[in-house]
């Protein structure tokens, strides 16, 4: 077994324990944690694939800034001691059957596929070339998704200010509120 | 570069973890968990794609900015997601999907 091997096993364990950990754990905050673990494997898992830059955009972003954001607004909205009812075990053992029905059939499907690779030599991803690739107007440039995703991104952040910004005092009551 | 390990296994992976994130999307009740969980599906796909990109069309880039701005999406999602939670808080004095219901009428 190489070291490629045991770092893909290490990362892979992790992602799937820590995965469905998330999603069945009692307590919210250890969720978050728990999910927080499951991106940081992944840019391992990016660093696997030698997709640099990708990784430390997935560590800082996500693992840094969305978990983060997450942890606040759980500290905002509930108590840290707050346990989740169960949910009735029907509801729980269908949602279980479809989600396994589903990976069954999908893996199925992946073991079934011949995938063919390309003969072409690979290219090597360096800040460079993703730089260029990004902000050119040529046959693989990528001018256009990077001014819209700037633009969703400004979209966003003001949205975000928008709805979360306590309401004037002439908004406060809200028709369906009163009711 | 990658060794030992073939394609199938990183498809797998994403997909377990997909399937993970429908489940907690189906039995959460709290809005920030269902969030959470929507992050696991968005973040299986993009292993899918960068496992794609390097092993079947190493000369190109298409999965990699596919990921790139998929992640950018997922970030401003979480961020309006979030405000969209906090105001809900705000007014319902809870999260639960199921007591937030007048927003129906």
């Amino acid at each position: 077994m190489t070291a490629n091997q045991i770092m893909f096993i290490l990362f892979a364990s992790m992602i799937i324990v820590f995965s469905v950990l998330t999603v069945t754990s009692h307590k919210i905050l250890r969720a978050a944690v728990y999910l927080l673990f499951v991106l940081v494997s992944t840019s391992g898992l990016y660093f696997m694939l030698n997709y640099q830059f990708l990784a430390a955009i997935q560590l800082t972003l996500y693992a840094g800034g969305i978990v983060v954001l997450i942890i606040f607004s759980i500290l905002l909205t509930s108590h840290i001691s707050q346990k989740f009812e169960s949910l009735g075990w029907k509801k729980n053992i269908f949602s279980a059957i479809a989600s396994i029905a589903g990976a069954i059939l999908s893996i199925v499907t992946i073991l079934d596929y011949k995938f063919s690779a390309t003969a072409e030599a690979a290219k090597e991803v360096d800040m460079r070339l993703i730089g260029k690739s990004l902000l050119s107007v040529e046959y693989d440039g990528y001018i256009l998704p990077f001014e819209v995703i700037s633009v969703l991104l400004l979209a966003a952040m003001i949205g975000a200010i928008v709805v979360a910004k306590k309401a004037g005092p002439a908004k406060t009551k809200s028709p369906t509120y009163n009711q | 570069m990658n060794t030992g390990i073939p394609l199938q296994y990183f498809l797998i992976l994403a997909t377990v973890m997909f399937f993970a994130g429908v489940y907690g999307f189906l039995t959460r009740r709290n809005l920030i968990t269902i969030l959470m969980s929507v992050e696991l599906i968005l973040n299986s796909v993009n292993i899918n794609f960068l496992a794609f990109n390097r092993y079947l069309y190493p000369h190109k880039l298409e999965g990699m900015f596919f990921s790139l701005f998929v992640i950018a999406v997922a970030a401003s999602e979480a961020a309006v997601a979030i405000a969209i939670i906090i105001n809900i808080y705000r007014r319902f004095t809870t999260i639960n999907v199921e007591d937030v219901n007048e927003m129906k009428f």
